[in-house]
């Protein structure tokens, strides 16, 4: 039994950019299928447009987005936007990846639920991703 | 707990196509929850407009590349499109990795393309329980043509046929030699015929093997006037997608005036009543007759109860206990 709908949490992973570095997300997305969730992955190279408009079409719970370029500061307040633009406001969207403090602060102000730093363990994730989901509640 | 939106609410928003509204209803449909029926019925009262097109294939012959280029034809000649991408669950945990869209990505941006990726979640014959539902939303929303990608099939995952209007079987070059060709199941259940990577040298070989089964008997003529086609494609060039295309329009044309749309129509109605009540009743079971269950199981594993006579009995009790 996953989340409040008691069906599985649906999981939309992205890499956005001019970020070649796939190997985490896949390890991501992996045990995050190992955790019962239903996980997307786009590929790599997608825009903010694209990962926007596919986390509304597939009605994910969580859009998880990894950055390794250092352009989360364009990224993330850009995918937010184009959400809200297209009533997708109640994904949860979260960052992984390589980022300063600092950046971690501010994109949690603009509405970036979690930012999952590099060492982060698997079952730390997977337990991230159930609370975010538990915390918003049925929809 | 309520919900944030009512699923009734989402209704008109469906109708005039909007598409969150569209992927809820679609998640609504997924949960299978008892307060989204209400939604899903009105839905399916404006359903019926859609010409759904059915892709199979065994895993890795080309199934969603050839989906993307189908969807780009059907948009340069400004028809919408709905896709439902299906992939499997993992039988141990439950979980998925959906990971059709890779191939869709350029198609994402287009408004006339909606794409959802389903996860089978342990429903066999290459469907998952939720995919009529969603071809329904998406009908009802005002896609022209909906087209179902199925999981990567092995040689008797037919499902699909009982789901849609038209059905593409998709082979590919260096995947069996011409006896799995002149093998029953999947191969018969093809009003089109696709080989894709016809880029690939090999291509032909598949191409020969296909046709000389098709020559071989009934496989091409089908009762209500529609030769089979068999169309070498390839996804990387484009090469026989325009006459893809046009064998797909032409075997709605001859379903439509041979009457065996209807026929169709008639027969997905069939299924779909019967999967529903399958569906109801083995959720009843495992809800209210868990311990039931459990006890047979051990006169089973005991050796003393045959399947069948255990079903009997199973069944007996859900009845009795239904009476008033």
């Amino acid at each position: 039994m996953e989340g409040p709908n008691t069906h599985p949490i649906r999981v939309m992973i992205a890499k956005v950019g001019l970020d070649g570095h796939d190997r985490g997300v896949k390890i991501v997305a992996r045990c995050l299928r190992d955790a019962g969730m239903d996980v997307i992955y786009t590929g790599l190279h997608r825009t903010p447009e694209e990962v926007a408009l596919a986390a509304v079409q597939e009605d994910v719970d969580i859009l998880g987005i990894s950055i390794l370029s250092g352009a989360q500061m364009t990224v993330f307040p850009r995918v937010l936007e184009l959400l809200r633009v297209q009533h997708g406001s109640d994904i949860a969207v979260v960052g992984g990846g390589v980022m300063p403090d600092e950046d971690v602060a501010e994109l949690k102000r603009m509405g970036v639920s979690e930012i999952l730093l590099q060492d982060t363990p698997p079952q730390a994730i997977v337990e991230s991703m159930r609370r975010l989901v538990r915390e918003r509640g049925p929809r | 707990m309520g919900r944030a939106i009512p699923p009734l609410a989402l209704v008109q928003p469906v109708l005039e196509g909007r598409l969150s509204a569209v992927a809820r209803m679609i998640t609504h449909a997924e949960s299978g929850e008892e307060d989204c029926q209400e939604a899903l019925a009105e839905i399916y009262r404006h359903t019926g407009k859609a010409h759904v097109v059915g892709i199979t294939g065994v895993p890795g012959s080309g199934k969603s590349a050839l989906v993307t280029r189908l969807c780009k034809a059907l948009r340069a000649g400004e028809r919408s499109v709905g896709v439902i991408a299906i992939d499997p669950s993992s039988p141990f945990s439950g979980g998925s990795i959906l990971g059709d869209r890779i191939r869709m990505n350029e198609l994402v941006t287009d408004p006339g393309v909606f794409i959802r990726s389903m996860a089978t979640r342990g429903a066999l014959g290459g469907l998952a329980r939720a995919s009529l539902s969603g071809v329904d939303i998406l009908d009802a929303a005002g896609y022209d043509v909906v087209l179902i990608e199925t999981v990567g099939v092995g040689q008797d995952e037919i499902d699909v046929v009982q789901a849609v209007h038209t059905t593409l079987v998709v082979s590919a070059p260096g995947l069996g030699d011409d006896i799995q060709a002149i093998k029953a199941g999947v191969l018969e259940i093809a009003d089109i015929h696709v080989v894709g990577k016809c880029d690939r040298s090999d291509a032909h070989r598949t191409v020969t093997d296909l046709k000389n089964m098709l020559a071989m008997g009934h496989g091409n003529s089908q009762g209500y006037g529609w030769q089979v086609p068999l169309i070498p494609t390839s996804s990387v060039s484009g090469e026989g997608i325009p006459e893809l295309l046009a064998a797909i329009d032409g075997h709605l044309e001859t379903l439509t005036s041979s009457g065996e749309l209807e026929q169709r129509r008639r027969r997905i109605a069939q299924t779909r009543l019967l999967k529903s009540a399958e569906n109801i009743l083995r959720d009843q079971f495992q809800r209210h007759h868990d311990r039931q269950i459990a006890e047979l199981t051990d006169r089973m594993m005991a050796g003393r109860t045959h399947p069948h006579a255990a079903a009997q009995i199973l069944l007996n009790q859900f009845r009795s206990e239904r009476k008033p």
